[in-house]
């Protein structure tokens, strides 16, 4: 058929769809909000609840094996970057201790179109990123905390999302299963 | 010369993007959950869940306008009601879902109201409506764009969602829209 049909993959959506119903559902969320903190940390919670589901989707997807190191978990994770939201980060400023890293997003689709307004400008905007790291990490027993160093939306040159390994989670088997 | 805090390059200052980026169904489907999630959590009623809905979307619609207007139309709106529906039909559709809208139709009853269909909204892919709110219908979220679309570019109308072939956006136009149309001719 036309071009133009065969440019949209099925599995794939327009990136401004995203861009804008995340912004939408931002802006109402600052609307009903007490204070901005609270929308930072619903955002991360967001993320959580989408990276518990996403890693099996990942998963399923690069039929990828157990990470060796942190390292590895790190490309992983950058070529998840790439999958899902279309923009390969890179990785860098390794902690010396090997337990903490940084993705580099020169480009992020989330904040295309956005811009904040004086009032908001602690509103941690992409924490949703940090939340869906967070929970993907977790359900490969990873315990990871994550944060934004930089961001685009305040300025700066790209945007920084610092990662620190906290702990390797035991298996907990569920009650009645050897 | 430059003001006070604003000597940082604003939006406005870079170049409009060609919208041709992608993101995966995946992570789209995810998110739109959350969001209908987020709605559900400050409802009590389905209709509640519904108007929050229809309310996001709009904000998605009005965003949309100048974004599409400028970029594929060279600023130029429409004046004409068929024309205004056929670029929802058409570039609107494309340029979000990737292709046209299923079906336009104006119903035979009513002058003012048409109806666009779409089999398989991109929306309502992953989501099984459960049995106590069978008349939800999360496409609502579209017909919020939709609406928020027409009655930005002066064609006021209400959009509905319905589950009908698929689902069906009823557009149902003000009076003053047609009255206006018939002047034109």
């Amino acid at each position: 058929m036309s071009r133009a049909s065969n440019r949209f993959d099925t599995k794939k959506v327009n990136s401004e769809l995203v861009t804008l119903t995340y912004g939408a559902l931002v802006a109402q969320m600052v609307k009903d909000a007490e204070n901005t903190d609270d929308v930072s940390k619903q955002l991360e919670r967001l993320g959580y609840n989408m990276g518990v589901r996403l890693i099996e989707d990942f998963l399923a997807k690069t039929g990828t094996g157990r990470c060796m190191d942190l390292k590895d978990t790190a490309d992983k994770i950058q070529s998840a970057f790439k999958m899902y939201l279309g923009v390969q980060p890179n990785v860098a400023n390794w902690s010396p201790g090997g337990d903490e890293f940084s993705f580099i997003l020169d480009t992020n689709p989330l904040t295309d179109l956005v811009e904040l307004p004086d009032d908001l400008k602690n509103l941690k905007y992409c924490n949703i990123i940090c939340g869906v790291i967070r929970g993907a990490l977790e359900m490969v027993q990873l315990d990871v905390q994550s944060w934004i160093v930089q961001d685009q939306l305040k300025g700066d040159q790209n945007t920084e999302i610092r990662v620190k390994f906290i702990r390797r989670l035991e298996d907990a088997m569920p009650a009645g299963e050897d | 010369m430059s003001l006070p805090g604003r000597n940082r390059t604003s939006i406005l200052d870079k170049p409009l993007s060609r919208g041709k980026g992608e993101i995966s169904l995946s992570c789209f489907a995810l998110l739109f959950s959350e969001v209908v999630q987020y709605c559900q959590n400050k409802s009590r009623t389905v209709t509640d869940i519904q108007n929050r809905l229809h309310k996001l979307g709009a904000r998605v619609g009005v965003k949309l306008i100048d974004l599409y207007f400028v970029r594929e139309r060279g600023g130029k709106r429409e004046i004409k009601l068929l024309n205004i529906l056929l670029f929802i039909k058409s570039t609107m559709w494309k340029a979000l879902f990737g292709k046209e809208a299923d079906k336009l139709e104006h119903s035979n009853d009513d002058e003012n109201t048409y109806y666009l269909m779409e089999k398989e909204p991109v929306v309502n892919r992953y989501i099984s409506v459960p049995r106590d709110k069978t008349s939800l219908n999360c496409a609502v979220f579209v017909a919020g764009m939709i609406e928020a679309v027409l009655v930005g570019t002066g064609f006021p109308a209400k959009v509905t969602a319905h589950w009908h072939k698929g689902t069906t956006y009823m557009l149902k136009f003000d009076d003053e829209v047609l009255l206006r149309e018939k002047q034109m001719e």
